[in-house]
């Protein structure tokens, strides 16, 4: 599935990295849009350091999932804790949990109308009130870490799509966030760019991220899950360690999926 | 007939120019306070502020110019106010370039992606950060081909002036078409007046475009 070369440093599973409480836990969450309930008592604990990855088909509301983790979505019912901290309407919680949880869209959504180094600098100096020549160096180390310094001054439309999507890994990390979400990063890239993505979200892995991701990279999945997550109808329908995940999935549903997305 | 040269139409027309240009800008000027502060409120208070701006909009959007100008020139008159008019060409011209530029550039802030504001979000971005820094410097890059749009049409709508009595460009070409009974040279010069003043401000609308282009 993926481009990811097999051999890689991270062995199947790294190990978790020494706990203080979760990261994320998800208790009894639901979520309707109108009539229609597309989160079903979901419940999920991810602990500090781990690294989950989340499939299943079209609209089974894996980026809803993810998204009410930042309160891009609301949830109605259950609870929601981030960092220790439970989501509620308060907006200074809210703030609070946005400053700590870093996102990557399918789509990028880099401000088009900043330079690279505008679109990094930007939450360091207006969230974090960090100096601009502090939020500067900042993002040129993290601009080196996903290996384009060179791209700095440029526009994101001068970009392609697998550096737009290493810009906006590098644009969240300048907050320094404990847990990053991923929501399909590479499904928008053309397929010669999709490795260079996920080179860069190993290497995140490998620093002991906690990072909770959408996406079909099986291969990626396989390299550095702790544990994989398929999603239909709104449901956790099975979680497993990747390596029992891709061999033996309990579910028929995970198994009907997993033979399409694998292609045999 | 008289002594009237081709050059002294011209000549003529062009010292009304100036009237033209002033209650264009007066217009545009007007227009765009009138919608910035509306803007303000449509997106400060949505609910509260939200249908009596759409109201607003959809009235002097819907109604001819030319009514709104009898209305206000002859209706005040009636009811004992004293107004020039230049006074009211000024205020309906305003008030209806302000209908068409907030419907307008209330399109162009909806227009910026809902991503931008996810990932402003999902950055800690308070709501008048993401407004401010976000949304804004793109919907002004959108928005200015479809304002040089309606600059344009205030341009032409000065003409309307003419029915109260304002001499700008169209008024002055009916006083000399009357005077050198030679309606067709004095039309014809006016509109391409007109037509050469429109066309410069779509020349640096498309300039301006390029040089902020995302
Ligand atoms: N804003 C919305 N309003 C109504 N329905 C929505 C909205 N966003 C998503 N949905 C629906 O919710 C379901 C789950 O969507 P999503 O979480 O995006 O699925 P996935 O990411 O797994 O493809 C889909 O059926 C989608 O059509
Ligand atoms: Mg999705």
């Amino acid at each position: 599935m993926s481009n990811l070369a097999p051999s890689a440093a991270l062995a199947p599973a790294l190990p978790v990295s020494a706990s203080s409480g979760a990261a994320i836990e998800l208790v009894g969450v639901n979520k309707w849009y109108g009539d229609f309930h597309v989160l079903r008592d979901i419940d999920l604990t991810v602990n500090r350091g781990e690294r989950i990855v989340i499939c299943g088909p079209s609209g089974s509301g894996k980026s809803t999932m993810i998204r009410c983790i930042n309160r891009l979505e609301e949830h109605q019912q259950g609870s929601i804790v981030v960092d220790g901290i439970e989501l509620t309407n308060d907006l200074k919680r809210i703030d609070e949990i946005r400053r700590e949880v870093g996102m990557c869209f399918q789509h990028f959504n880099l401000f088009p109308h900043l330079t690279i180094l505008e679109n990094l600098t930007l939450a360091p100096i207006w969230v974090r009130k960090m100096p601009k020549k502090e939020a500067d160096e900042l993002a040129m180390h993290f601009l080196a870490k996903v290996k384009i310094p060179e791209q700095a001054h440029k526009y994101p439309g001068q970009l392609s799509g697998g550096q737009q999507q290493r810009v906006a890994i590098a644009r969240a990390l300048c907050m320094k966030p404990k847990i990053m979400l991923f929501d399909e990063p590479t499904s928008a890239l053309d397929p010669e760019m999709v490795k260079e993505v996920l080179e860069t979200m190993v290497s995140l892995a490998e620093e002991g991220m906690t990072m909770l991701c959408v996406t079909h990279e099986m291969g990626f999945a396989r390299q550095v899950a702790n544990r994989v997550i398929f999603m239909d109808a709104g449901q956790i329908i099975e979680m497993n360690e990747p390596e029992a995940f891709f061999s033996n999935p309990q579910h028929e549903r995970t198994r009907l999926f997993l033979s399409q997305i694998l292609g045999h | 007939m008289n002594d009237f040269t081709t050059w002294d139409v011209f000549r003529n027309l062009l010292a009304a120019v100036p009237w033209t240009i002033y209650l264009s800008l007066i217009a545009f000027a007007g227009g765009a306070a009138v919608s910035l502060l509306l803007l303000c409120l449509r997106f400060a208070f949505p609910r509260a502020a939200g249908t009596p701006v759409r109201l607003y909009v959809q009235l002097f959007q819907g109604t001819p110019l030319l009514m709104q100008l009898f209305l206000v020139y002859f209706g005040l008159a009636l009811m004992g106010v004293q107004t020039t008019p230049l006074f009211a060409a000024s205020l309906c011209l305003s008030v209806y370039s302000s209908a068409y530029l907030t419907e307008t550039w209330y399109g162009c802030v909806l227009a910026v992606p809902k991503g931008q504001w996810e990932a402003s979000s999902s950055l800690g971005l308070k709501h008048w950060q993401q407004m401010l820094l976000i949304v804004l410097p793109q919907a002004l890059r959108l928005s200015v081909p479809p304002t040089v749009g309606l600059m344009v049409q205030i341009v032409k709508n000065t003409s309307l002036a003419s029915i109260v009595g304002f001499v700008e460009l169209t008024r002055a070409s009916q006083i000399i078409a009357n005077a050198t009974f030679e309606p067709f040279l004095a039309y014809g010069a006016v509109a391409f007046i007109y037509f050469v003043i429109c066309f410069s401000i779509s020349l640096c609308g498309r300039h301006l475009e390029k040089r902020i282009r995302i």
